[in-house]
């Protein structure tokens, strides 16, 4: 049966099989052969690149658009790939504006910047597409090499190692390969089933074996790996969420975002329920697509409610005008007190940083609070993991330093590798 | 608003606008709908001599190529002159001239360079009522192969020789039409002058090739797999066309002789420099083929508003008013010192003065860790390169050392004018 924007409760299917395509559809599609000269024309060139400085992998920004602007989008490609091998995921879902875009000198200049994510995206589609896959691999060190957890770390290591001519197994707890780019990116930002096209393209390097089902802890241990192998690099992410520790967070319609986008990944997005009054707890990027994509199903009323002030929110400014453009309505400054209901949610109470109340109807909450380390070795610093000296590295969001980014990931598994490459054969 | 009518050699147009010789001047209709949109007048393209027309290619004419977003910025054609039947051609010339009786209408000649052509030619486009004839001595491709066109302006004595051909059988004002072709463009202006020509127009096209298909191997515009040269023009070719237009009118030989200039005419910014450099009038082909009719409209309002912003209120007060400032290397003034200057507000930090400075020129410009780029004055030579480069106009300017200011790079102080005619490395003055 076909439900609408007021049905009352969790349902699925609100919006027409049509709506959700749409919806759901490439939120920026690749660029046209000459909107991508127009593009890549208006960058200078700079010397010594603020955009470069800006980026985690380092990619030569200016050079692939350079490649662009002369025809030879391939090159650009593969300037790209070279420093990160998961360009065509940072395309998508890189918050450029704060990273290359919010560098670039026209930002300054005239508030516009080149936009070197979408130029960069055309590079790395256009050579994806065609199936090609531009590097090979050094002659056969007889190294072996283990990755644990086959997100954007754990990938970019070991393509990196498989290139430098180590054999690498890769251990993975999920049945498919890609972490959060396959489980936690919103939707819209890899249509197209763009993560596992992306890890299929990368695996043409060779030399590299996935196991599936296969977690640190219950399935295999560091030890073991320590003992079968001569480097290990962890790159688990933060499997585990923080809780809200108040009452009524384990109501029927009470869910952690990231099971809920996780599900939309997942899932025909008619299959998908969702409430008709939604409450998002939560400042960050998750909080975010959580939200939005509520609206997308067919949610009537989104409230993002997040504790402290706009300025300290860690989505970015991008990122918030996109949430409201999608008829989210954000709320700052208060702090979640009780989530009400009997059985099923009906609202959540929340507390202004001056003292005023503000209650919520919800009939589904979202928490989105922060995620945390799970089944961890005991390698800490902190809350998060550390390269020890001897044959364990780490990279990813399980690591510490960096932020939580897919591109930060690809830059710490690369040069992981590099590092390992280094030990081995020096 | 400033009054546009000019009067070049007698001929009254009511702006300094026309339509050159070309494809878009090729029959009535175009003429008329160049006409209506506002062109003081037209230039005929080009007639040939009674017979069987000549014939053009049936694969591509033209070839490009572009700026950012396929903006164009040169173009080179391989057509030739017209090729529909010479009474046609006439009898349209005739009709539209009686229509439009303010607007310029001369008519472009290409005949074999013997005295019968020319004469026969001129008998039959008396009757026309057109207001003068342009010699096509320029046209590079083509018809250069059968000894017309450039082939004839390459050549100072005929030139000069059909000129007075032209001046002997018929009446009419006469333009000689110069082609760009030639290692000095004062000995052809001298030889039209000394057969009498009116007034001179340049510059023809310029021999190209605009590109090479690296699939095909072949030049463009490609013909079955060959290309041919043919003639450049629009944007790009401006700044030759300027300097030819200069040369012309400050040579002793030909000053004040009426020059029409032609060369990548876009805006009316473009026309008031080839009028301030001395030319009576503008002549435009590649931008309306790009852009059509319609830009008349833009260069009469923008030279309008530009003369009256100056105080002018006719052409005459625009034309050569740049020429005395046009002068041989030997005179600029080696004391005139100026140095870079960056304005930081403006600065957006690209760093392209520096790579500009650092890799091709004298390391005249720093970089602060915070990319702050400052001019080193004890390096500066003035080049200007630092200037071109920055996508920010007007960010770098050229500071002028007053006299009396210490130059950090050479040491010395800033004196008054003197130049090279009598700079001590000069052997000419050291043998003196």
């Amino acid at each position: 049966m076909q439900n609408s924007l007021f049905t009352p409760g969790v349902v699925q299917a609100r919006l027409s099989d049509g709506e959700l395509a749409q919806n759901f559809a490439d939120i920026s599609p690749m660029l046209e052969v000459h909107e991508a000269r127009v593009a890549a024309d208006r960058c200078y060139f700079c010397h010594d690149a603020p955009c470069i400085t800006a980026c985690p992998t380092d990619i030569d920004i200016p050079l692939f658009i350079r490649q662009i602007a002369t025809g030879t989008p391939d090159a650009a490609a593969k300037t790209i790939l070279s420093q990160n091998i998961m360009g065509g995921m940072c395309a998508r879902v890189c918050p450029t504006e704060v990273l290359c875009e919010g560098a670039c000198v026209r930002e300054m200049a005239e508030g516009k910047p080149v936009e070197i994510g979408r130029l960069q995206r055309f590079a790395t589609d256009t050579l994806m597409d065609k199936g090609i896959h531009p590097f090979t691999r050094a002659p056969a060190t007889g190294r072996k090499v283990v990755v644990v957890g086959a997100g954007p770390a754990g990938l970019s290591c070991a393509h990196r190692a498989a290139m430098l001519g180590h054999e690498v197994q890769v251990f993975e707890a999920r049945a498919k390969a890609g972490g959060l780019n396959e489980y936690g990116i919103a939707a819209y930002k890899a249509a197209d089933d763009f993560a596992a096209r992306e890890v299929d393209w990368l695996l043409k390097i060779g030399g590299i074996a996935i196991h599936y089902g296969k977690a640190l802890g219950a399935d295999i241990t560091l030890a073991q790996l320590e003992a079968d192998f001569d480097a290990v690099f962890l790159g688990i992410g933060l499997g585990g969420v923080n809780a809200l520790g108040l009452a009524g967070a384990d109501l029927d319609g009470v869910q952690n975002a990231v099971d809920f986008i996780e599900g939309l990944r997942q899932t025909d997005k008619a299959q998908v329920a969702i409430g008709r009054d939604v409450v998002v707890i939560g400042g960050g990027m998750t909080a975010v697509d959580a939200a939005v994509q509520s609206r997308l199903l067919g949610a009537q009323n989104v409230t993002m409610v997040y504790r402290g002030p706009r300025e300290k929110m860690s989505a970015s400014a991008y990122e918030q005008e996109h949430a409201t453009s999608a008829g989210v309505r954000i709320v700052y400054n208060a702090a979640p007190k009780a989530i009400h209901g009997t059985g099923h949610v009906t609202g959540v109470e929340f507390t202004y940083a001056g003292g005023d109340a503000l209650t919520v109807p919800a009939d589904q909450v979202f928490l989105a609070i922060g995620q945390t380390l799970s089944g961890a070795p005991s390698l800490l610093d902190g809350k998060k993991l550390k390269t020890n000296a001897g044959k364990v590295w780490t990279g990813g969001d399980c690591a510490a330093g960096g932020q939580d980014l897919t591109v930060t990931a690809v830059a710490e598994g690369r040069d992981a590798a590099t590092a390992i490459h280094a030990k081995l054969m020096g | 608003m400033a009054n546009l009518t000019t009067n070049f050699i007698g001929i009254k147009s009511p702006n300094p606008f026309w339509l050159a010789s070309a494809p878009p001047t090729d029959k009535a209709y175009n003429v008329e709908r160049a006409f209506e949109a506002g062109w003081g007048g037209v230039v005929w393209k080009t007639l040939g001599s009674e017979g069987p027309p000549v014939v053009n290619v049936n694969g591509p004419r033209y070839g490009a190529i572009w700026g950012a977003d396929r903006r164009l910025l040169g173009l080179n054609n391989i057509e030739l002159i017209t090729d529909r039947p010479l009474q046609e051609n006439l009898d349209e010339i005739k009709m539209v001239k009686r229509k439009w009786r303010d607007r310029a209408m001369i008519i472009s000649l290409m005949v074999p360079c013997d005295e019968e052509s020319w004469k026969a030619i001129l008998h039959r486009i008396e009757d026309t009522e057109a207001d003068g004839v342009e010699l096509n001595f320029g046209c590079p491709h083509g018809m250069a192969e059968r000894g017309m066109g450039s082939a004839v302006g390459q050549v100072p004595e005929y030139i000069e020789m059909v000129t007075r051909w032209v001046k002997t059988y018929s009446r009419m004002p006469c333009i000689v039409k110069l082609t760009p072709n030639i290692a000095d463009i004062r000995k052809p202006a001298e030889a039209a002058k000394r057969g009498g020509a009116d007034a001179v127009s340049l510059i023809n096209t310029i021999n190209s090739i605009t590109s090479v298909n690296l699939d095909s191997f072949s030049p463009e515009p490609m013909i079955d797999g060959k290309g041919t040269h043919g003639g450049y023009c629009g944007p790009a070719v401006k700044p030759i066309a300027l300097n030819m237009v200069a040369e012309i009118a400050r040579a002793e030989a030909t000053r004040g002789l009426p020059i029409s200039g032609i060369g990548g005419v876009t805006t009316w910014r473009d026309a008031a420099e080839f009028m301030a450099l001395g030319a009576g009038n503008v002549q435009v082909c590649t931008a309306a083929m790009t852009y059509g009719f319609k830009i008349v409209q833009e260069m009469i309002s923008g030279l309008s508003e530009y003369m009256d912003s100056k105080g002018m209120t006719s052409t005459a007060d625009l034309v050569a008013r740049a020429v005395p400032n046009v002068t041989d290397w030997q005179y600029l003034n080696l004391n005139y010192v100026t140095k870079a200057q960056i304005n930081q507000d403006d600065c957006i930090k690209c760093g392209r003065c520096y790579a500009a400075c650092e890799d091709t020129s004298h390391q005249a410009i720093a970089m602060s860790e915070d990319r702050t780029f400052t001019v080193k004055d004890e390096e500066c030579v003035a080049c200007n390169l630092c200037v071109n480069v920055c996508p920010v106009e007007n960010c770098i300017t050229m500071e002028v050392l007053p006299k009396g200011a210490l130059d950090g790079r050479t040491g010395k102080k800033v004196e008054d004018y003197a130049n090279w005619t009598t700079h001590p490395n000069n052997p000419s003055v050291a043998a003196e």
